[in-house]
């Protein structure tokens, strides 16, 4: 502090006295002047000369001096600002606001009566380290996940290497342990002010949910679901909850609100539970119908997310692609050693979970060539905000009858090379098996491993040539450019639709988390809601392109950010196809099971659980006050959204779905679910 | 921005004004024109009068930026400094540091094997709020208890009426839940830096240990043990917890770890685990055997702990008395309404927990009139044993041996000194209280002493010396209310026959004196606890002078011995132990209670004491040592640390070295004729 004055003195109080007597001295020097003229010349000339050095010193000091005053203002400021913030009422801001739907209902007399159990997705929750390198030190039990996120600016290579999985077994590599958050404070906020689970808890302690009869039920997001209960027996803890939360309030059934991957997890953990030890839990095939009340899915990604496929191809989605399209280059620079692309793709490649997100069903339930369930989808949804930008000169084409605009968008093609193969007729279409590609790692690239150095160009090319790809070779063409990824996820994880659910090989516990593979437990009296917004566009299928350099590591394939539709297929745009959904889940995926899958008494849902849809229309955020809105469709956004919150209170406090008004449906989900053609 | 801006620009122009002005005055002086002179004038004083009114603020806001910038940039190089600094700066300045306990049992082979509870003790624990009243607006899910406690400051009387229980029931207020903070982070800090459990949960993940084989039996600490299960269903969900780490962990029972309180509240487990349903449990009689491989107590306060006498009676302690004598009247002014320990006296008052350390035992255990075990034994000795490598710890613990320490409450010191012949009591129990004497104006405080009158409060004083046994019958004459809804839930004597169906009321459950330990033969039992600092054992009490709406009773902080190395300071006379548990109630149990079979442990659990000395930190660097013995700094004891990482490693007692004895515990234990 001593040091601080002594320093201030120096260089602020010295320059002032000089300004001080700078200005001082012309009145002097006038006073002298008209009292003695010209009679000290020598002395006047001599305080010039001073004046004039000081002068200099003083200009020296100046900048340093205004800049150390603006930021003394500017802190100042800020300080009276943030004290004033703090003085305020914090009910000021809640005035304005409409009341929270927890409130509401607290005062029609609602009061917790089932336990609820949340099951956050992907992403979303926190994780923290437990045991890492030398390079992480002092980060012991600090989130390296959600939270602020500091540690990847500050050190990015090691906050990848502790993030990834082992390549081999996709369980923690040696030396490593990161572990899921617990608690409710996993998934409540995923950074500081962006809510996740938080509004929704909020509402339920308003009508007196607490700790005790609220159970977050984190994982680790990364691992694959089975990986969960082998490494951190997540599945066992999650089985234990909900018992005790079923005994300690008196014998009520628990209300589960998964989210996003979450639904799937919940599916797996359906099955585990009722399946025998060791695989299983040994809950007993009556464990789901005595514990559970009702799941209410939201977001719910049953048949899978086609953004999963352009993140595994090429780590990019619609976001990355715009990014790359506006700004070429920045992304893929090799500038300072980036390759931040590169870097995503051997984390995320490493994560088991992803694979949980591909399309499932097959060309079944995504469509072939040249059909898919969304055809008749009209691309300009009837909801506000989406169509932003239109190619003006084809505006003729507008008047097209629809029939037209059915047969140029083909959805069913989830990959297509080039912007012309998404668009003609599937005669045209060369296919060639994906299986015949050979590998040849003839080039061995270092350190990045995404395992596209393994593959030549010239097969690289053979899978350019193919020029379109359904769900179904779809599989193929990942097995193909990501042998061993595949090869481990699919350890765990399968795509198809099951012929024989008797077939004992479906006791695997990798067909737990596909809806197509599985049969819903024996629990007549639960109840499966679908809850999802729409009324966003959202990615469906992608136009794609070879990448121009044949470097090493580099991705070799990327979204053909130039196909932009015009005209009548405006569902093109930047080389991604949307269609109707949550910005993530398109409507087919999230609904198809509620609306047709498990309706009535079907084969995957033997003993006749009721489904319910729920959808939520999308209404961006009236001002900038809302944030994120209380009435948004988004994915993660839908978490906020008041009436879905209301639903949720309603039946955890003991409505049926009738009471909270049934269902309620905007999309075109089920004109799509009957032209799905599956065994029911 | 753009006013900002505008200020700013104004001192600079006149700056640059200004030499311009006085070269043109320096050169054409002479023939300057009037008009053009005084408008450069005016304009220059103008100016000037500017650059005056100014200069202040530009002074202060220079400063502040100055500061500022500073700050960020040791900020900015702090946090671009690689995380081995610091530890770098301590190995240079004191020599390279031991390798924390975990590295060294990770180096010795050492591995994960029981899972670990851990049972925080009492105020460690966080509480946040769950609902509340419209002065708590915005504080859902914050932590009111633990953590930066800035809502204390913020708005006082909100936090207090939020951490206050109901006055009747001991369970929430009308409109107000505080709920425990679940998980690791509910007492790994108490505030942001003060560990409580971060040190040995760090060290226990060193050897390979992480959230599914840890568990945090967090609990709410003011409520009646009772009660948490009551409301919270805690017990519960402890018992599914242990059972569940048990059985995933591949059926290897648990070691547990209670500390400060937590040690009867998991007393208070046990029993209640093995109880039959409704009251208890359900576990059945095997249950603790089936799941517990050890107890590992931490400063367990078993027989209670004199302070919570003092923190009852006059909402104070040897540290508030000693801050009152620094400075007389700042505690107690009325100005500013502030009250201060009336309000806590009213808040802790509503905490039934609180009541749980009330000493245990009576007379038999804590001494009567004329003696007590600590007497005569001189704590000097062991200190000159260990002279040769501990210089600085002689003369910590006080060497006089005449102290009455069995006169827990007394009023004067003379009367704290005088022998039994000469003190003449007047019976106070039944003593008529007389008539209220608070007018309403502190009504708002409610701590029942308004109920007494002057005749309660003299007659109170006229009994002169309380002992352990009759220290309950003070607290229920001067706190009736509290005392009604605590002996509900609490025992503080001993039984005589344990048989008798009567002990089977949870009430008794945490008294190690009035129950059996449960019939687990190959559980074992450890207390281990720091000793070798002055802990609060005996008080000598005074009557404040004006007894209006202050709490009427007060330490006498002018009693002292006038030895420095005496035991009575700031009227509070002490002995050894961990600064607030003496070593007594920390140890007679293993030492003697439990011991081989009795009847207080008739399966014959083994039980095994370790005492910790206290060695101050050596440097500041070292923050609050790695060899203290402090109550709550004992979980930074790398010694203890590396105990427990053994135990739950898979050692037993005997591998540990058995018993590890500082104090006479054993002596004073020989002392206490207590039927076994």
């Amino acid at each position: 502090m001593a040091s601080v004055l002594r320093f201030r003195k120096m260089c602020y109080i010295e320059p002032t006295l000089r300004n001080y007597l700078y200005s001082e001295t012309p009145k002097d020097e006038k006073q002298s002047l008209d009292a003695q003229k010209g009679d000290k010349k020598q002395e006047k000339s001599h305080t010039i000369e001073d004046k004039n050095k000081k002068q200099r010193r003083s200009r020296r000091w100046r900048c340093v001096d205004s800049c150390c005053w603006f930021i003394g203002c500017m802190c100042t400021t800020w300080w009276l600002l943030l004290f004033l913030y703090h003085c305020l009422p914090s009910n000021l801001a809640g005035l304005k606001g409409p009341e929270p739907p927890g409130v509401k209902l607290k005062n029609e007399g609602l009061t917790p009566l089932h336990p609820v159990v949340l099951v956050p997705g992907i992403v979303t929750g926190g994780l923290e380290l437990w045991e890492g390198k030398p390079c992480s030190d002092g980060l012991f039990r600090k989130r390296l996940w959600g939270g602020s996120f500091t540690e990847i600016f500050k050190r990015p290579l090691c906050w990848m290497e502790h993030l990834s999985l082992d390549s081999e077994t996709g369980l923690d590599p040696p030396g490593i342990r990161v572990r899921p958050v617990p608690g409710l404070v996993a998934a409540d906020y995923f950074a500081p002010g962006y809510f996740v689970w938080a509004v929704l808890i909020e509402n339920l302690a308003k009508i007196g949910y607490e700790g005790k009869n609220m159970y977050m039920a984190a994982y680790d997001w990364r691992l694959s679901f089975q990986n969960t209960e082998v490494r951190d027996q997540a599945l066992s803890r999650l089985k234990i909850n909900i018992e005790l939360m079923y005994i300690t309030n008196g014998n009520k059934k628990v209300v589960v609100v998964p989210h996003s991957m979450g639904v799937i997890y919940f599916l797996h953990f359906l099955k585990w539970v009722e399946a025998p030890p060791p695989m299983g839990g040994g809950g007993g095939p009556g464990w789901c119908a005595k514990h559970i009340k009702a799941i209410m899915n939201i977001g719910p990604a049953f048949l899978g997310v086609p953004k999963t496929v352009s993140g595994l191809l090429s780590a990019e989605c619609k976001d990355v692609a715009f990014i790359r399209a506006m700004a070429p280059g920045l992304l893929d620079s090799e500038l300072w050693g980036l390759q931040t692309m590169e870097h995503m793709m051997r984390v995320s490649r490493t994560w088991d979970s992803l694979i949980s997100l591909l399309p499932k069903g097959g060309d079944a339930i995504w469509g072939d060539l040249d059909s898919s369930p969304e055809d008749e989808h009209e691309c300009d949804l009837g909801y506000p905000q989406t169509n932003s930008r239109e190619n003006g000169s084809t505006n003729k084409d507008t008047t097209r009858p629809q029939i037209q605009m059915k047969q140029q968008t083909n959805f069913g093609r989830m990959i297509a090379f080039g912007k012309a193969a998404s668009e003609q007729h599937s005669s045209k279409i060369p296919i060639i098996s994906p299986k015949e590609f050979v590998h040849n790692s003839s080039v061995e690239c270092g350190e990045v491993w995404t395992e596209y150095g393994k593959i030549s160009r010239k097969s690289i090319q053979g899978v350019a040539d193919n020029k379109a790809y359904t769900a179904r070779n779809l599989m193929d063409l990942l097995r193909f450019v990501a042998p061993k990824t595949m090869k481990r996820a699919e350890a765990h994880f399968s795509h198809g639709i099951a012929e024989d659910l008797d077939d004992p090989k479906y006791a695997h516990y990798k067909y737990w988390s596909n809806p197509l593979e599985t049969k819903l437990p024996n629990a007549p009296d639960m109840e499966i809601y679908c809850l999802y917004g729409v009324g966003i566009p959202t990615e469906r299928s992608y136009v794609y392109k070879l990448s121009p350099s044949d470097k090493c590591n580099t991705i070799p394939f990327r979204i053909d950010t130039s196909a932009d539709g015009n005209g009548n297929k405006r569902c093109l745009k930047g080389g991604v196809t949307f269609v109707d959904g949550d910005e993530t889940v398109p409507v087919l995926s999230a609904g198809f099971m509620c609306a047709k899958g498990w309706r009535g008494k079907t084969r995957f849902n033997p003993s006749g659980s009721r489904t319910y849809m729920r959808e939520y229309r999308h209404k961006p955020p009236a001002s900038l006050l809302e944030g994120r809105g209380s009435e948004s469709g988004a994915h993660v956004d839908i978490m906020g959204n008041v009436a879905l919150i209301e639903d949720v209170l309603r039946v955890a406090a003991g409505a049926s779905a009738a009471e909270i008004g049934g269902e309620r449906i905007y999309s075109d989900i089920l004109k799509m679910s009957e032209r799905v053609n599956i065994k029911l | 921005m753009a006013t900002i801006a505008r200020r700013r620009k104004q001192p600079e122009a006149e700056l640059q004004l200004d030499p311009k002005l006085d070269e043109s005055e320096d050169e054409d002086d002479k023939n300057k024109k009037a008009a053009k002179n005084s408008s450069a004038n005016n304009n220059k004083y103008k100016n000037k009068n500017k650059s005056k009114n100014y200069s202040c603020i530009d002074n202060c806001c220079w400063f502040i930026g100055c500061v500022c910038s500073v700050w960020w940039f040791l900020l900015f190089l702090y946090n671009a400094m690689p995380a081995s600094f610091p530890q770098f700066v301590t190995e240079a300045i004191s020599g390279p540091l031991p390798d924390p306990p975990g590295v060294k049992c990770l180096k010795q082979g050492l591995k994960v094997n029981h899972p670990v509870v851990f049972v925080p003790g009492i105020v460690t624990g966080g509480l946040e709020l769950w609902e509340g009243h419209q002065c708590m607006d915005g504080l859902f899910r914050k932590r009111l208890w633990g953590g930066t406690f800035g809502e204390v400051y913020k708005r006082p009387s909100c936090w207090v009426q939020h951490m206050s229980l109901d006055n009747k029931t001991g369970m929430d207020p009308p409109g107000i839940r505080v709920r425990p903070v679940s998980g690791l982070v509910a007492a790994d800090y108490f505030a942001p830096g003060y560990f409580v459990w971060a040190v040995l949960i760090a060290n226990l993940a060193r050897v390979g240990y992480e959230e599914k084989n840890m568990y945090m039996a967090a609990y709410d600490w003011r409520l009646a043990f009772q009660n948490t299960e009551v409301r919270d269903q805690t017990l519960s969900r402890i018992k599914s917890n242990i059972e569940l780490m048990v059985a995933t962990n591949g059926g290897k029972k648990a070691v547990i770890i209670p500390h400060s309180m937590g040690v009867i509240y998991f007393l208070h487990f046990m029993k209640w685990v093995e109880a039959p349903a409704p009251m208890g449990g359900g576990g059945g009689s095997d249950w603790c055997a089936k799941h517990i491989k050890a107890v590992m107590n931490i400063g367990g306060p078993f027989l209670g702990v004199p302070k919570a006498v003092a923190g009852l009676f006059s909402a104070e302690a040897k540290d508030i008395a000693s801050a009152r004598a620094l400075a007389p009247g700042v505690l107690d002014s009325d100005l500013f309404q502030i009250q201060t320990l009336q309000h806590l006296m009213r808040m802790s008052r509503t905490w039934d927990s609180t009541m749980s350390m009330i000493p245990k035992g009576g007379d038999t255990i804590w001494g009567g009139f004329d003696w007590s075990p600590e007497e005569g034994y001189s704590p000097s000795k062991r200190k000159q044993e260990k002279n040769d490598t501990q210089q600085e710890s002689k003369g910590e613990v006080c060497e006089s041996t005449q102290a009455h320490y069995g006169r827990l409450v007394s009023f004067g010191r003379d009367v704290a000194e005088a022998p039994s012949s000469e003190i003449e009591r007047i019976e106070f129990r039944g003593a008529v209280k007389g008539n209220n004497v608070a007018n309403n104006t502190c009504r708002d405080v409610w701590t029942e002493y308004h109920d007494m009158g002057f005749g309660g409060i003299k007659a109170v004083a006229e009994y002169k010396v309380y002992t352990a046994g009759e220290i309950v019958d003070l607290l229920e004459f001067v706190a009736p209310k509290m005392m009604e809804r605590g002996s509900a839930h609490f025992s503080f004597g001993i039984a005589d026959n344990l048989d008798d169906p009567k002990y089977s009321h949870y009430k008794y459950w945490s008294n190690p004196l009035e129950t059996k330990l449960p019939d687990a033969p190959d559980m074992e039992i450890y207390t281990m606890y720091g000793v070798g600092i002055p802990t609060e054992r005996a008080y000598i009490y005074k009557l404040t002078p004006a007894a209006e709406c202050y709490i009427p009773f007060r330490i006498d902080t002018s009693a002292k011995d006038k030895n420095e190395d005496g035991c009575l300071k700031d009227g509070v006379y002490t002995v050894d132990g961990d600064e607030t548990v003496p070593a007594l109630s920390a140890g007679f149990m293993c030492a003697k209670g439990w011991r081989g079979k009795t009847r207080f442990n008739p399966s014959g659990i083994k039980t095994y004491v370790r005492e910790y000395d206290h060695n101050p930190p050596a440097n500041f660097l070292e923050g609050r040592g790695t060899q203290s013995g402090a109550h709550v700094d004992i979980m930074g004891n790398f010694q203890l640390i590396e105990d427990v990482i053994r135990v739950a490693a898979g050692a037993t007692g005997e591998e540990l070295g058995g018993d590890q004895v500082y104090t006479g515990i054993f002596e004073w234990a020989k002392k206490i004729n207590l039927k076994l």
